[in-house]
């Protein structure tokens, strides 16, 4: 891969043929004439399709490949002794939390002391309303009759967030000692992180067996590669001069990477550690799918048997527990040690410990006195499931409501969606992969054509085509509705820092949401139609649009903005010639976001129900079929990579040529 | 190189790139900086001789990107060098295995960073004694020799603040004392107060001398600050592109200087402070009457200058006449400035 486009930087660099606008201008006339050719019926079906006797076998192929290494080479022998072991750390967490019958046989814990020591953490990291937090979260998870299920999903996270922790910083420090390490890790992590994760979970399920083994592993894999990039980042950025101090006191390199390197690096490391946490509790939710039990188990459940009250709260629960988990590690990263007069007693200097421990073992006898402390029964529960759900259907009813919901179903469904998706449908294979290609010309460079068309070239050939076009139109069209959307409402609260704040908190805090927790609403507002899809992968897609949009135009720097008001220069003016080109490489940035997040969302959208590739990933989760797996997986990181590099490049070349750094 | 010498450098090179020792190998004698950075190489340190005494402090002065700091790390092996052989104390240090390297830094050598370069989860105390910690030293030993460092450089009863909730001299402080935790015999100084204000920095300087009248180290002391150099010094290297420009008493500097590069420096300075009766002494001709001290500058025998009406005044060094100093021409500098 470094080799390829290093190849192609050179003769980037090295011809001076004709420009690019022009290239990329032959393109579209050519992918035009192609089309009008298939509407006049005047083109070969080969180059309309690739004709299937043409696909090549990779599914074959891999499943092959997969088989020699599963089997010929032991690969499934050493997974499956390693399962064992990561059984037994599940069963022994799975004890504590939820009391699994298994080693060591304490639990479970009472939710009691759990909130408990939780709201003593909250109070050490970010004092009472941290505190307030954290033990709220887990009194509601206990009150509204969700504990267990919250547990199971617990049990597999605080197993999978520490090893994914572990395996990224050792990973994270090799890449930082050994540079072609770094160099052979950059493309594989950019292809990991934008893999659906139906990808993770087949080879999970068929390496590590179906359930909490698989899930953790899952889980663990999707959580490492951020741990890396800010592990190697942390201890580049550490001051050559600590480092030369070090050296100057005879460190030896061990002492210098444990008490020199690794703490000086703390903040980024401990950013990792969010992004960690973050990840995991998205992706243990998402392994509902294969059969992990837990919130996410529970929550497809009710929402395929479309207990919207239910679902609703377990939401609320999933929500909660992100933004507790993520507020809490945020704290973490910005608190600093505060220092101790000389003289002060071993439990004044460590309150919180004492304070903890106290509290956990208090409530440990409480429990065992007033069995409600311990677990809450059945009926005992305040969940209100079923009002939920008559309010939320009657919510529906309403006429203007309904009205609202049938307008956007039948217009935008019908009128706009599906003329669009039957429009890309329509156009030739080669026609369409030509306009990619001029995309990724005209906005990117050379490389990025090139690379472009070899990915999407490589689309057509896994045999896949018209359920890729089918997964990037649902793409294209959640993207663009997000941004008519998101676009203005940023512009208009881009304008006072009191909206500004008021939005970046909102975006901040739906960002740290697990993906799955958006089809709730879509799911309520639209049932399982395709307005639904498009509307969860909508919501989840606008906020990184929103929040890019308002950081871009925040940043103008000052003097522009009143330069262009000393030349009198009115609101719309200002706003169209001087703050949005400025602002336009950190929005791009942003559209880039959203577009990844979209073809996330996209593939778990299709458990309401698509006909894209997310659909045939999540039927291959049924059996063995790995090959088939990889290639549908490969189809959607394929295309994902083609806007991420194409964006990312216009949006560094735009800010350079812009002098903005 | 006598015995006494501490560290002896000899035609040392310093260059950065791709392949800088081949480089070297091949490059013909009496290439300049510029040209090799024609040839895609910095020259860090060029062609650098330079010998440091037991117990004198030399300053090595230049400007940002004049090889000074990339020197000092020559010295103590931070860099590795490209040519030329470095000793300290009769041992070519290139020649040393990273065990034996380690051991030197831990037993011989300090050093204070302009930035400080201190661990920011620590406090003083642990800063202080983290040297002591690297070697294995036991934890109540190096707890009670950081204490007394800490004290030396008055930093008590702040042991156990962390670095963030001290002023940048205070922080400086931590840097000195950490640097003197080990007892080492050569103490570098990477421009210590470069980073403080005015105000603290001459405070600074004055503690710096403080401490050195009382250990009486070997000191490798680097600055761009020019008064500075002159204020602490026995000797003065300046360098620039690389090179030492001039080697020599802060005396010698002002009266001779060797380039025109080292003159600029010296043009904007009242050497009266700086040049002593003991340079200006010749023993062609002693003078008569009462002597004047060797060690002090024109500008405090400003009053005897002008109003004494001998041509020539006997000049003592501890008593003991060395020579004897021609008023006119110590006149001549004291009047120079304006």
């Amino acid at each position: 891969m470094a080799d390829l486009t290093s190849e192609i930087d050179v003769s980037a660099n090295a011809g001076q043929g004709p420009s690019r606008k022009m290239v990329a201008l032959v393109f579209v006339i050519l992918a035009v004439v192609l089309t009008a050719l298939q509407y006049m019926s005047l083109l070969p079906a080969a180059l309309f399709r690739l004709p299937e006797s043409m696909v090549p076998p990779f599914a074959i192929w891999l499943d092959a490949i997969f088989n020699f290494v599963k089997d010929d080479l032991g690969l499934l022998k050493l997974t499956r002794w390693l399962t064992e072991g990561l059984q037994w750390l599940l069963d022994a967490t799975g004890n504590l939390l939820y009391g699994k019958r298994r080693w060591p046989n304490l639990g479970p814990i009472p939710w009691t002391s759990i909130a408990a020591v939780a709201g003593v953490i909250g109070y050490y990291l970010g004092g009472w309303r941290m505190a307030a937090l954290a033990a709220g979260t887990f009194t509601w998870t206990a009150l509204i009759g969700q504990w267990k299920i919250a547990m199971e999903t617990m049990s597999v996270l605080v197993v999978a967030a520490p090893l994914a922790f572990v395996i990224g910083i050792t990973l994270g420090i090799i890449a930082w000692r050994r540079p072609w390490v770094d160099r052979a890790l950059k493309p594989i992590l950019s292809v990991l992180q934008t893999l659906p994760f139906f990808t993770y979970l087949l080879p999970a399920v068929i390496f590590f067996k179906v359930g909490p083994t698989a899930g953790a592993v899952a889980t663990t894999i999707y959580a490492i590669p951020p741990m890396i990039l800010m592990t190697t980042l942390g201890l580049q950025k550490v001051s050559p001069e600590v480092v030369e101090a070090g050296n100057m006191s005879g460190c030896t390199k061990w002492q210098l990477l444990r008490h020199v390197y690794l703490p000086s690096a703390r903040t980024e490391i401990l950013v990792g550690v969010n992004q960690v946490i973050m990840l995991c509790l998205a992706m243990v939710v998402l392994t509902a799918f294969i059969g992990m039990p837990g919130l996410g188990a529970k929550l497809l459940a009710m929402m395929g048997s479309f207990k919207l009250g239910r679902s609703f709260e377990i939401g609320v629960t999933i929500v909660l527990l992100a933004v507790t988990l993520d507020r809490m590690s945020k704290a973490w990263v910005v608190k600093q040690p505060q220092h101790f007069e000389k003289g002060t007693p071993w439990w004044k200097r460590h309150m919180t410990l004492v304070l903890a421990v106290v509290l956990f073992f208090f409530f440990v006898l409480v429990a065992k006195v007033i069995p409600e402390a311990q677990t809450l029964g059945r009926t005992q529960n305040f969940s209100q499931g079923k009002e939920l759900d008559n309010l939320i259907k009657g919510f529906l009813n309403i006429e203007a409501v309904k009205a609202t919901t049938y307008f956007l179903r039948a217009f935008l469904n019908v009128q706009v969606l599906i003329p669009f998706r039957n429009f890309l449908l329509s156009i030739p294979t080669p026609a369409l992969i030509l306009l990619i290609t001029a995309f990724a010309l005209y906005l990117g460079g050379r490389r990025q054509g090139i690379l472009a068309a070899v990915f999407f070239s490589f689309v057509a050939l896994s045999g896949w085509w018209d359920r890729s076009v089918i997964t990037l139109y649902s793409v294209i069209s959640a993207v663009s509705l997000a941004a008519i959307i998101g676009l203005p409402l940023a512009i208009v609260a881009a304008r006072t820092d009191r909206w500004s704040q008021r939005m970046l908190l909102v975006c901040d805090t739906a960002q740290t949401f697990p993906s799955f927790v958006y089809l709730i609403p879509a799911i309520m507002l639209f049932g399982i139609t395709d307005i639904a899809v498009i509307f969860s992968i909508l919501i989840f897609a606008m906020v990184p649009l929103v929040r890019y949009t308002i950081e871009g135009l925040r940043t103008v720097p000052l003097e522009m903005t009143e330069a262009a008001d000393m030349a009198g220069a009115t609101r719309m003016q200002k706003l169209f010639s001087v703050q949005l080109p400025l602002a336009l490489p950190v929005m791009a940035v942003g559209f880039n976001q959203a577009i990844m997040f979209a073809f996330f969302m996209v593939i778990i959208a299709a458990f309401i129900g698509t006909q894209d590739l997310g659909q045939e990933l999540q039927r291959t989760l049924a059996g063995t079929d790995m090959g088939k797996n990889f290639v549908l997986g490969i189809c959607v990181a394929l295309m994902a990579l083609t806007f991420d590099m194409t964006l990312m490049k216009w949006a560094e070349d735009r800010k350079r040529t812009l002098g903005l750094g | 190189m006598t015995a006494d010498t501490v560290i002896s450098c000899k035609n040392v090179w310093k260059i950065f790139g791709s392949d800088p020792e081949s480089y070297l190998a091949k490059m013909p004698e009496g290439h300049s900086f510029d040209e090799i950075r024609a040839d895609g190489y910095i020259a860090g340190v060029k062609d650098v001789s330079i010998d440091v005494s037991r117990g004198e402090m030399l300053v090595i002065m230049g400007l940002s990107g004049s090889g000074k700091s990339t020197l000092v790390r020559c010295f103590s092996r931070l860099h590795e060098i490209t040519g030329g052989t470095i000793e300290v104390e009769g041992q070519d240090i290139m020649s040393l295995s990273e065990k034996e390297l380690i051991e030197l830094r831990r037993n011989k050598m300090g050093m204070v960073f302009q930035s400080f370069g201190l661990l920011p989860h620590r406090t003083v105390l642990d800063n202080v004694a983290f040297p002591l910690e690297m070697r294995g030293q036991d934890k109540h030993e190096r707890r009670a020799r950081a204490l007394e460092v800490v004290k030396l450089v008055g930093l008590e009863g702040r042991e156990e603040y962390f670095p963030r909730e001290l002023s940048g001299g205070q922080q400086q402080r931590v840097g000195i004392a950490r640097s003197l935790a080990i007892e080492p015999d050569i103490w570098f100084l990477d421009e210590p107060f470069s980073a403080l204000d005015p105000l603290i920095r001459r405070e600074m300087q004055d503690e710096f001398l403080r401490l050195q009248a009382l250990l009486n180290k070997t000191i490798v002391f680097i600055t761009h600050d020019f008064d500075e150099a002159l204020r602490l010094a026995d000797r003065i290297a300046i360098m620039k592109d690389g090179a030492v420009e001039q080697c020599d008493t802060p005396d010698q500097i002002v009266l001779h200087p060797a380039t025109e590069y080292v003159r600029k420096f010296t043009e904007e300075i009242d050497k009266a402070r700086v040049v002593h009766a003991g340079v200006l002494a010749t023993e062609s001709d002693n003078g008569t009457g009462d002597p004047v001290d060797a060690r002090a500058t024109v500008q405090e025998l400003a009053r005897l200058l002008v109003q004494d009406g001998r041509d020539i005044i006997p000049v003592a060094r501890d008593g003991t006449v060395i020579g004897g100093m021609n008023r006119a021409e110590a006149l001549e500098i004291l009047l120079e400035a304006d």
